[in-house]
Formats: C-alpha cells, sequence, structure tokens
C-alpha cells in the first residue's frame, strides 16, 4: 500500500530522526510512504486570522497535489498536521476562502477540500491496526514507564483536527501499549509546551516545559514521547532534565527490531 | 478606524457571546504572562476598549495552544480574538514584533526551523 507523504521543513533537518524511523518502521509495517513531490512549507502556524489567506495557500498546494495522485495524504509532524488538516476543513467549509484560493491559484481543477489528510498516529491505529502493529514486535519495551506528550496542536481544536477525544485521549497510550511498554497518564499531557514563544519569553517557556516535565515524573513516567519537533526542543532545551524525550517513531523502530539492525 | 469592527472581521468572532464563565482563563498556561487575562481581554474587546488592548504585552504571550477555544462553552474563540488583535498591531507600517534581521541571533543548535518560522509567522506580517 502507498500513501502520499508530507515531511515538512523540520523533519528534513532537525527532526530527521522523527521522519528516518517514521518511514523505516512504516516500511516494515507494509506501508509505503511516498514524498509528494515538490511540497513546500506547511505554513508552520494555522493563521487564525479569517482574512489571511495567503499564508494557507502553500498548504492547499499540498492537498490539491495530493488530490491529484488520488492517495490520502500522510503528515507526522505535529505542526505540519495541524495546518494542513484545518486549511483542508476551510476549503470544504469556507466558501469565501475556497474561493479566493482557487481564484489565486487557478490549478487545472479547483479544489474543495477532497483530499483526506491522515496523521502516522492513525494510520497505525485505522490501518496497521494497534493489534496488528504489536504482533509485530520483535523487541516489546517490557516494563518501560512511558508518557505520552500530545501537546496541542494533534487535537485541538477537536472539530476540525477530530483525532481523538480532545480531554482523555488515548491514541498514544494505545501505541505505547502495543510496543508493550506501559503508558501514564498525567494531566499535562496535553497543555502546551511553550511553543514559539521560547524565542519571545523564554523564561515562560521554561515554567511551560518543567510543569509538563515535573507533573509527568510525578505520575511515575520514565521518559516523554511526542509527535512534535518543537515539544521535543522544548521539553528537553527548555526543561531541567527532570526525564528522557523522544520521537514515538524511534521507539517504533527500537520495537520492530529496525534500529538494531542498522546499528 | 473603527478597530471594533475590525477585530470582529479579522476574527470572525462576537466577543459579545461571551457569558463570563472564566474557562478561558482557567485553563489558559500563559495566563500569569498577561497583564488582561483571557476573559479580561474578551469582556475588554465587548466594551471597545481595543486600542488598550493593542498596546498591552499580553497579545504576545498567547501560545496559540486553542485551549481557550477547545473549552469555551460558548464559541467566543479568545484566541482568535487576541491574534485579531496582534494582527490589527502588526499589519500597521512598521510596527512588525519580530523582525527577520533579528532571527540570526536567536538561532542555537537545537532549535528547529518549525520554532522560527511559527514565531515570526505570529510576530510579523512584513511591511
Amino acid at each position: 500500500m502507498t500513501y502520499s507523504y508530507f515531511p515538512g521543513c523540520t523533519l528534513k533537518t532537525k527532526g530527521a530522526d522523527l521522519d528516518h524511523w517514521g518511514r523505516l518502521s512504516m516500511e516494515a509495517l507494509g506501508i509505503h510512504l511516498e514524498e509528494l513531490p515538490q511540497w513546500q512549507c506547511c505554513g508552520a502556524v494555522y493563521p487564525m486570522a479569517k482574512d489571511e489567506i495567503a499564508s494557507r495557500l502553500s498548504a492547499v498546494r499540498a492537498l490539491a497535489a495530493a488530490r491529484d495522485l488520488n492517495r490520502p495524504l500522510v503528515t507526522l509532524c505535529s505542526a505540519c498536521h495541524h495546518v494542513i488538516k484545518r486549511t483542508n476543513y476551510d476549503m470544504a467549509h469556507d466558501e469565501t476562502f475556497r474561493d479566493r484560493a482557487n481564484n489565486y491559484m487557478k490549478l487545472d481543477t479547483p479544489y474543495a477540500g477532497e483530499a483526506r489528510v491522515i496523521h502516522y498516529l492513525e494510520v497505525l491505529r485505522d490501518t496497521v491496526g494497534f493489534d496488528q502493529l504489536k504482533k509485530q514486535v520483535k523487541h516489546p519495551l517490557t516494563g518501560e514507564k512511558i508518557g505520552a506528550y500530545y501537546g496541542c496542536l494533534l487535537l485541538r481544536p477537536s472539530k476540525q483536527m477530530a483525532m481523538d477525544d480532545p480531554e482523555n485521549p488515548t491514541i498514544l497510550e494505545d501505541f505505547i501499549r502495543a510496543i508493550g511498554a506501559e503508558p501514564v497518564i498525567y494531566a499535562q499531557r496535553n497543555e502546551c509546551c511553550g511553543g514559539y514563544v521560547t524565542l519571545e519569553n523564554r523564561d515562560f517557556a521554561k515554567r511551560r516545559a518543567n510543569a509538563v516535565l515535573e507533573n509527568a515524573q510525578a505520575q511515575g513516567a520514565q521518559m516523554l514521547i511526542t509527535a512534535c519537533p518543537l515539544c521535543l526542543y522544548n521539553l528537553k532545551e527548555n526543561g531541567g532534565g527532570q526525564l528522557p524525550v523522544a520521537y514515538f517513531t524511534q521507539l517504533l523502530a527500537q520495537a520492530l527490531g529496525i534500529r538494531e539492525e542498522q546499528a | 478606524m473603527n478597530w471594533t469592527e475590525t477585530i470582529e472581521r479579522i476574527s470572525g468572532v462576537n466577543p459579545r457571546k461571551c457569558m463570563k464563565c472564566g474557562k478561558c482563563t482557567a485553563t489558559c498556561p500563559a495566563y500569569e504572562e498577561m497583564e488582561y487575562h483571557p476573559h479580561q481581554f474578551v469582556d475588554m474587546l465587548s466594551s471597545g476598549r481595543v486600542e488598550e488592548l493593542m498596546g498591552s504585552r499580553g497579545i504576545y504571550m498567547c501560545l496559540s495552544c486553542f485551549a481557550c477555544v477547545e473549552r469555551c462553552p460558548r464559541n467566543v474563540e479568545p484566541a482568535a480574538l487576541i491574534e485579531a488583535v496582534r494582527t490589527a498591531v502588526l499589519r500597521q507600517q512598521g510596527a512588525n514584533h519580530m523582525k527577520a534581521d533579528a532571527v540570526p541571533a536567536l538561532l542555537e543548535e537545537e532549535l528547529p526551523q518549525q520554532a522560527i518560522t511559527s514565531a515570526l509567522r505570529k510576530y510579523s506580517k512584513g511591511g
């Protein structure tokens, strides 16, 4: 099975581990992620200003390309997923934005939200299935207590993102169980890491990162996993080193026995 | 310039729908960094005090985490209102809060590209 794949700028550089282990793991699970040709930046942040059109156009280009290839578009970076999924929602539901975007872009076939955008974790849950994933695990992470760190962008606003319950999500915990580890529930798992404000007010970003890490540690987590390069950065660089933080694809590759094969 | 109309046009939100339950402030991870808490921010917009908010520090502290948007029982979307006020400021000539020239000094080894692009998108609008 082949899906279109949008890696995004950070997964080509600082977040290369998220991408690298993600692609290899998906291949081992029988799904080929075919990089979307000539993709551009997703836009990085979803503009809440209703009249801001231009900063959503690169996401529309990716969506139209995925539609033309007639395959679902898989994302992995939380930020890319957020921007592309919400822009797709806008193209389907906001007539003014759709008209203005199509007028500007002059695509061969106008775009109206036809592509299906799915996050890598949703592929694991809904296409592969966590039960099937569990069967393919060669090296279960038995005994490891792992906290899922969702952050903001995967879950909210739930009406548009529609991935999981925004207050009591389970997708990452189910993933942790599937790779043989024990998920640790903690209250800060779906609160903000500090985001881009680390560039504006680092002391505040440090307080946010430490609030997450201390809460997870107090609940018994021995490490955290995330799908977001900016969350990883904030937790590692702005936190006090309370817990190790990894991309979930790194643990997936480890459980599937891919990391040792490559070592 | 009718700032109240401008903010409602940019955000697509009517702040007068707010019933002052305070959930946005209760859930906001940045509320201690803001001189006006999110529920106060919405209340000030309802009474037309836009220019005071345009000069506030809090408009650069919102994390765009969508906690208030998700949890508001009235779909007031405080984050969208804060973004609209910040946008109204940044769209003025010379009013960028972060300048592209300032970025190189902010870079460090582990900082992801996503952080830089996000901050520039949030804190500048060209011009």
